[in-house]
């Protein structure tokens, strides 16, 4: 099972050393792992996709809080929250495929960013369905290279 | 506001903390601070091996129930510490280790004596800290001090560079260590109280299971009046020796892998086991899925993580064991399991601790320590020694037995019988150490020695390194695979070096003398027992078996 959890951290040197560095020391299995500083200067946000039962997901959640760094925990539950991921794709053209690509592009409401010789770098945000649907499109084309986020989340309406 | 160096500030923040003693060992990076401890009000106690620094913070601070303190240069000093730092952590011992750093302009350049202890030690620790701007420096003392002793406690590190010592900044100590992140939970959650004391009234079988966080929260006198309420016998986990009167007819010894046969079945039978400051280690469970196989469980803990790592718990409650047997007491009634007791007596007559008696057992020993000096501090070392210490003698008291529990760290004794000492100078220290360990920081005895601080030592000498040969006797068709010491160290010679008092004891008669004229001088004292070669610790529980099922 995936969960996703944001834990808020204070933004300081070595607290992902920290965080992540818990998570190999505990055996816990991490899918992704974001983070980027919030609103406030003094904190960071992380958004971490755990594998695993609700046991592990408990230990995940006390042991994190165990860290004084960490400040809190939520869980982000998968069917009320916005999650997105970016995700650049480089991949492989020719005369034959430029103008397919450009139309699955467009309809992914993704965005060419980049236009080699032979290569086209496409930027596609959106939740896992979305992205998984277009890297399994453009594989057929032959993807060169990938660099992915991690998924990033946020819990929907006022809380 | 004044301004003071980095060196004074930190001797500074260190008396606002009421240290009384450091544990430590210079070196280039600390002279500015070495050269204000100088004449500073803080007793320094130069050890012979920053390992024996951090053991002695942590026999200390065991020993006192204050954080223990220790000292150790950059580099080689720092990574010196390290395994002192993860038996403190094991432990949830609070200790404060204070390490110099090379200059902050240095770091990350590989520059002499340069090691990074803060990535080295963060998961050995309960927190540290890099002071990179001096301003922080009493902030972060104040923290790690705090830090260290309230919660579940555990180690902290302190690392600073060296430059950090020498500049000058404005002093200011906070009077409270706020720490946004940092909110352990103390007092029980009055439902899970109430649910307990409920569960609790309608169990036949009870046992209660003590760890040692009762004696972390001085609970030990709430632990009686429970035990005596509830009518229910105690066994204790080997850091939780000295929660509960060994003497008491309630207590049922230790639990586990060497526990007594009548805790192991207690706990088989149980249908009520009443956990508290435990983590259920695998050396007490055994096969985990045995464990109290028919009981529910209480776990009462401070470490929310505590609950549900291992064992699937019934009735949670986070906090302080002070607290929450305390508002156990309060709603709780006398209650009588006759039948529960009767059948807790009858195993106890039937499967005594017992060894037969012949030529010097190393488990006479340890009976004639605790005849000479029941009131004694035991420390001990790591192996058969300590499980036989352990057995045979009885503790009574809170702080009286100090052993490496999570960690097992063999060269733990000695020193930490000199932290010991240093705490408690009124009372007889006494470390029980194997022949293998006690060399493992044997250097320490100068330590001792020369800063008067009277430790004595029995020395279980069988030639072997014993627990592991006890392991390859009954699990390796007897192959004693360098376990063997065969040993011309002579150990009597070795004290005598150092400038300590050296006994050698042959035969069994000379067992009860030797200890008595240990306790007699003022000195530091090694007794080098030559006790039987293959003794084995008994009863067990092979590893991964049911506790129920021990042999021997
Ligand atoms: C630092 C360290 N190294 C190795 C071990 C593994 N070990 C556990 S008990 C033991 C034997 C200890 O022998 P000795 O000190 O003579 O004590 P005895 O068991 O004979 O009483 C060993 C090697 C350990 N616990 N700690």
């Amino acid at each position: 099972m995936k969960h996703t959890l944001a834990v808020l951290v204070e933004n300081k040197p070595g607290v992902m050393a920290r965080t992540s560095g818990l998570f190999s020391r505990r055996g816990f299995n991490i899918d992704s792992l974001s983070v980027g500083v919030t609103n406030d200067p003094d904190m960071s946000r992380m958004t971490i996709v755990v594998n695993g039962d609700d046991r592990v997901l408990d230990q995940v959640r006390k042991q994190l809080n165990k860290l004084i760094n960490v400040i809190k925990i939520v869980d982000l539950p998968s069917n009320n929250s916005v999650e997105r991921e970016l995700v650049l794709i480089k991949v492989t053209v020719g005369v034959d495929t430029r103008s397919e690509i450009m139309q699955i592009t467009d309809t992914f409401r993704a965005k060419i960013v980049d236009v080699g010789k032979d290569t086209l770098t496409i930027e596609v945000t959106g939740d896992e369905g979305k992205i998984n649907a277009i890297i399994q499109l453009m594989d057929h084309f032959g993807i060169k290279e990938i660099a992915r986020t991690g998924k990033t989340a946020l819990i929907r309406g006022e809380k | 506001m004044t301004k003071m160096t980095g060196a004074k500030a930190m001797v500074e923040s260190l008396q606002k903390e009421d240290v009384k003693v450091i544990f430590g060992y210079p070196g280039g990076v600390l002279l500015p601070l070495y050269d204000e401890l100088f004449d500073a009000d803080i007793r320094h106690i130069l050890v012979r091996h920053e390992q024996g620094a951090a053991h002695a913070a942590d026999g200390y601070a065991r020993a006192t129930g204050r954080v223990g303190v220790c000292l150790a240069t950059s580099g080689p000093g720092a990574t010196n510490l390290v395994t002192g730092i993860a038996n403190a952590y094991m432990d949830s011992i609070p200790i404060v280790a204070i390490t110099g750093q090379v200059a902050t302009h240095m770091i990350g350049n590989d520059a002499f004596q340069e090691a990074d202890i803060t990535g080295i030690s963060t998961p050995i620790t309960k927190h540290n800290y890099l002071v990179t701007d001096g301003q922080n420096l009493p902030k972060y003392v104040k923290e790690a001090f705090h830090l260290a002793l309230s919660g579940r406690p555990g180690p902290v590190l302190i690392d600073i560079p060296t430059d950090v010592f020498k500049n000058e900044e404005d002093f200011h100590f906070p009077k409270k260590a706020s720490l946004e992140g940092y909110k352990p939970t103390v007092k029980g959650h009055p439902l899970q109280i109430k649910k307990a004391a409920e569960l609790i009234k309608n169990s036949e079988r009870t046992v209660i299971f003590a760890g040692g966080g009762i004696i972390t929260s001085n609970a030990h006198e709430e632990l009686k009046r429970f035990a005596e309420t509830i009518n229910a016998p105690v066994t204790t986990t080997l850091m939780g020796k000295g929660a509960f009167p060994e003497t008491h007819p309630l207590s049922l010894g230790m639990v586990g892998m060497h526990g007594t046969r009548y805790a192991n079945y207690a706990v088989c039978d149980t249908d009520l086991l009443i956990a508290v400051g435990v983590r259920f280690d695998d050396r007490v469970t055994g096969k985990i899925s045995d464990f109290a196989p028919d009981a529910k469980i209480i776990h009462i803990d401070i470490d929310p993580a505590e609950i549900g790592k291992t064992i699937r718990v019934d009735i949670p409650i986070v906090g302080n064991a002070k607290n929450i047997l305390g508002e156990l007491l309060e709603v709780l009634v006398k209650l009588n399991n006759k039948k529960w007791n009767d059948q807790i007596e009858k195993w106890k007559k039937e499967y005594p601790l017992a060894y037969e008696k012949k030529g010097i057992k190393p488990q006479f020993v340890i009976e004639q320590i605790y005849d000479a000096c029941p009131d004694a501090i035991i420390s001990t070392d790591v192996g058969q020694c300590q499980m036989w210490a352990a057995q045979y003698f009885k503790y009574t008291k809170p702080r009286t037995l100090i052993t490496s529990g999570g960690l097992g760290t063999m060269g733990f004794g000695l020193p930490a019988a000199i932290g010991a000492k240093v705490g408690c100078p009124e009372k007889t220290v006494f470390d029980i150490a194997g022949d293998g360990g006690f060399m493992m920081n044997c250097q320490e005895l100068a330590t001792a020695v020369e800063n008067d601080i009277p430790v004595k030592v029995a020395i279980l000498n069988n030639g072997f390194l014993g627990m592991v040969r006890q392991w390859q006797e009954l699990f390796y068709n007897k192959r004693y695979s360098h376990t063997c010491l065969k040993s011309k160290t002579d150990f009597v010679k070795l004290a005598k070096a150092f400038g300590a008092v050296g006994i050698r004891v042959t035969k069994a008669n000379e067992v009860r003398s030797a200890i008595e004229e240990a306790m007699e001088v003022d000195e530091t004292v090694v007794i080098d027992i030559k006790v039987e070669g293959e003794e084995n610790v008994f009863p067990m529980v092979p590893p991964g078996a049911s506790i129920r099922d021990m042999i021997g």
